[in-house]
C-alpha cells in the first residue's frame, strides 16, 4: 500500500474534521470530532450519514445473468424480483469465500456491492469465471449510507418515495438530475439506505442530508460497533476463506433451490462439502459473546474451556465495546454444541477472564420490512 | 506539573507523584471503557507497563514513568473509565514513590510539552 487514493468526500470530510486513517486502500474518516460512542449512539436515536465509497459497486450485464452469478454465488439470484436484493457470499474457484456481498436485480442488471478490500481480487473471479457478462467496476460513483430511526424522514425530505420502500428493496430515483440507486440496508441494526451517487454530485447530496439537524456524519470506528452490536458478520475475520458461511451462522442466505435436492442445488465451487456441513451441521459456529467484566475482549483473543485447559476451543474474531449494550461484546467461532449461556474463558493479557456464550445479535434490528 | 514523552503528566507532592495522562493523549485514545490499575505495593521499574488503558478503539498501555512503588490508586477510574475524557488531568490513575525523582527535573513542562505535540 504505497499510495492512499482519494475519495470524492475527501474534501467534506476534512471540513467536518474527520481523522482519516489508510483503510482498504484508501484515506477514510475513522472518526469525527464528536468521536467513537457518540457518533455510535447518534445513529442508535437519530440518523448518521456514512461514506462507503471504498466499497466495490460493480455492474453485471448479460443475457443470463442470474444464472451465471450462481455459479459463483450459492444463493437464490434466480429468484430475485426486480428491485429487490439479497444478500450473499461469493465462492473463489478453490471453494473458499472470497468475500460477502450484495446483489440486487436491476431490470436489466445486476448491481453488486462487495467489500473494498476485496474488490480487485472480486473482479478476477468475476471475470474469468462469467465469459457470458460483462462485468464492470464503477470507478465514478460514491456510495454514502443514511442509517438510523430518523433516516426514512431525512431521506422522504429530498426524495418523498423512499418512504415506500421495504428493508432490502433496491430502487433507481432521480435527484436533481442525478441519478441515485438506493436500496433500504446497511450494516448498523438500524433502518436505513445505501445510496449510490455519480461521484460530481456526491458532495452536493451529502451536504443536503447533513443540513438536517437530525443527521450526524459517523466514522469507520462507530461503524464496526454498530455492525458488530447487530451481529453482523465482517469479511477477514468472521468470514474468511477458512471459515465457511455455515460456520460463519450464514447458511440461511445459502437458499433452499441452491441446497441438496434443492432445483439448482450446488453448481458453485466447494459445493459439496459446504451443503453437506449445511445438512449435518457444521463443529464450530459463530456465537455472540458477552466478557462478565469490564475488559473488552478483541479479534484474536483465544477461548478455552476452563480456567486450567491447555488447548483453545475458540477464539474471538471480532470484539470490543458496545455503546448501545453499554458493556463489551463480542463474536467468536466456538464448538456448535456450547449452549447460549455457557461460561467459557478468554485469555486477554495472559489472564483468562469468564466470557459467556450469547445469541446474536446484541441489538435488535429496526427494519421496515 | 511535568511531562513526558509518552503522555504522561506526574505531579510531585512532597514524596508522593501522583500520575496521569494527558488532555491530548486522552483526545488520541478516544472514548475509555476499561481501566486496570497495579496493585497497591508493586515495586514498578520505569517503562514497565503498568496500566491497562482500552478505548472503543484501542488498548493501550501507561508505563511507569520512573522506577519506585505504587502506593495509592484510583479505583473510581474502574467503575468511570469515562472520567478520563472528560478530565484527563484531574483524572489521576496511581500515586508512587520514587528514589528516581529527581529524574523529573529533566522532564518537560507544560509549555515544552504543548511544543512536543505541537
Amino acid at each position: 500500500m504505497s499510495e492512499l487514493n482519494p475519495l470524492p468526500l475527501e474534501a467534506l470530510h476534512a471540513e467536518l474534521g474527520g481523522k482519516m486513517v489508510p483503510f482498504a486502500g484508501y484515506s477514510m474518516p475513522v472518526q469525527y470530532p464528536m468521536g467513537v460512542m457518540a457518533e455510535h449512539l447518534h445513529c442508535r436515536s437519530e440518523a448518521g450519514l456514512f461514506d462507503v465509497s471504498h466499497m466495490g459497486q460493480v455492474i453485471v450485464r448479460g443475457a443470463d445473468v442470474a444464472n451465471s452469478l450462481e455459479r459463483f454465488i450459492p444463493a437464490d439470484v434466480v429468484g430475485l424480483g426486480v428491485g429487490r436484493q439479497r444478500y450473499g457470499v461469493l465462492m473463489q474457484p478453490d471453494g473458499g469465500v472470497a468475500d460477502d456481498l450484495m446483489f440486487a436485480n436491476c431490470n436489466d442488471r445486476f448491481f453488486l456491492v462487495v467489500n473494498g478490500a476485496c474488490k480487485y481480487q472480486d473482479m478476477e473471479i468475476l471475470k474469468a469465471g462469467l465469459h457470458d457478462c460483462e462485468v464492470t467496476l464503477l470507478d465514478d460513483r460514491a456510495l454514502l449510507a443514511l442509517q438510523g430511526p430518523k433516516a426514512e424522514a431525512v431521506l422522504a425530505g429530498l426524495l418523498p418515495a423512499v418512504a415506500e420502500m421495504r428493508f432490502m428493496d433496491s430502487l433507481v430515483f432521480d435527484w436533481m438530475g442525478a441519478e441515485l440507486w438506493i436500496s433500504r440496508s446497511g450494516y448498523t441494526g438500524e433502518d436505513g439506505f445505501e445510496i449510490s451517487v455519480p461521484e460530481d454530485r456526491a458532495e452536493e447530496f451529502a451536504r443536503a442530508l447533513l443540513a438536517h439537524p437530525a443527521v450526524a456524519p459517523i466514522g469507520l470506528g462507530a461503524r464496526d460497533s454498530l455492525r458488530l452490536e447487530a451481529g453482523m458478520p465482517l469479511y477477514g475475520q468472521d468470514l474468511t476463506p477458512q471459515i465457511s458461511p455455515v460456520v460463519a451462522g450464514l447458511g440461511w442466505s445459502i437458499a433452499r433451490a441452491r441446497r441438496a435436492g434443492g432445483p439448482r442445488a450446488g453448481g458453485f465451487p466447494g459445493a459439496e462439502p459446504l451443503l453437506q456441513e449445511l445438512m449435518d451441521g457444521p463443529a464450530n459456529i459463530r456465537t455472540g459473546l458477552r466478557p462478565e467484566g469490564r475488559a473488552p475482549m478483541r479479534a484474536g483473543v483465544e477461548l478455552f474451556h476452563s480456567l486450567e485447559a491447555t488447548a483453545p476451543i475458540g477464539r474471538i474474531t471480532s470484539g470490543g465495546f458496545g455503546p448501545s449494550v453499554g458493556a463489551p461484546i463480542a463474536m467468536g467461532i466456538v464448538p456448535a454444541e456450547l449452549a447460549p449461556g455457557t461460561t467459557i474463558y478468554g485469555e486477554v493479557r495472559g489472564k483468562r477472564l469468564p466470557v459467556t456464550l450469547a445469541k446474536l445479535p446484541f441489538h435488535t434490528p429496526r427494519y421496515k420490512r | 506539573m511535568k511531562f513526558t514523552e509518552e503522555h504522561e503528566w506526574l505531579d510531585a507532592d512532597g514524596d508522593v507523584i501522583t500520575v496521569g495522562i494527558t488532555e491530548h493523549a486522552a483526545t488520541q485514545l478516544g472514548d475509555v471503557v476499561f481501566v486496570e490499575l497495579p496493585e497497591v505495593g508493586t515495586t514498578v521499574a520505569k517503562g514497565d507497563e503498568i496500566v491497562v488503558i482500552e478505548s472503543v478503539k484501542a488498548a493501550s498501555d501507561i508505563l511507569a514513568p520512573l522506577d519506585g512503588e505504587i502506593v495509592e490508586v484510583n479505583e473510581a477510574l474502574v467503575d468511570n473509565p469515562a472520567a478520563v475524557n472528560d478530565d484527563a488531568v484531574g483524572s489521576w490513575f496511581f500515586k508512587m514513590t520514587s528514589p528516581a525523582a529527581a529524574e523529573m527535573d529533566e522532564m518537560m513542562d507544560e509549555a515544552a510539552y504543548q511544543a512536543f505535540i505541537g
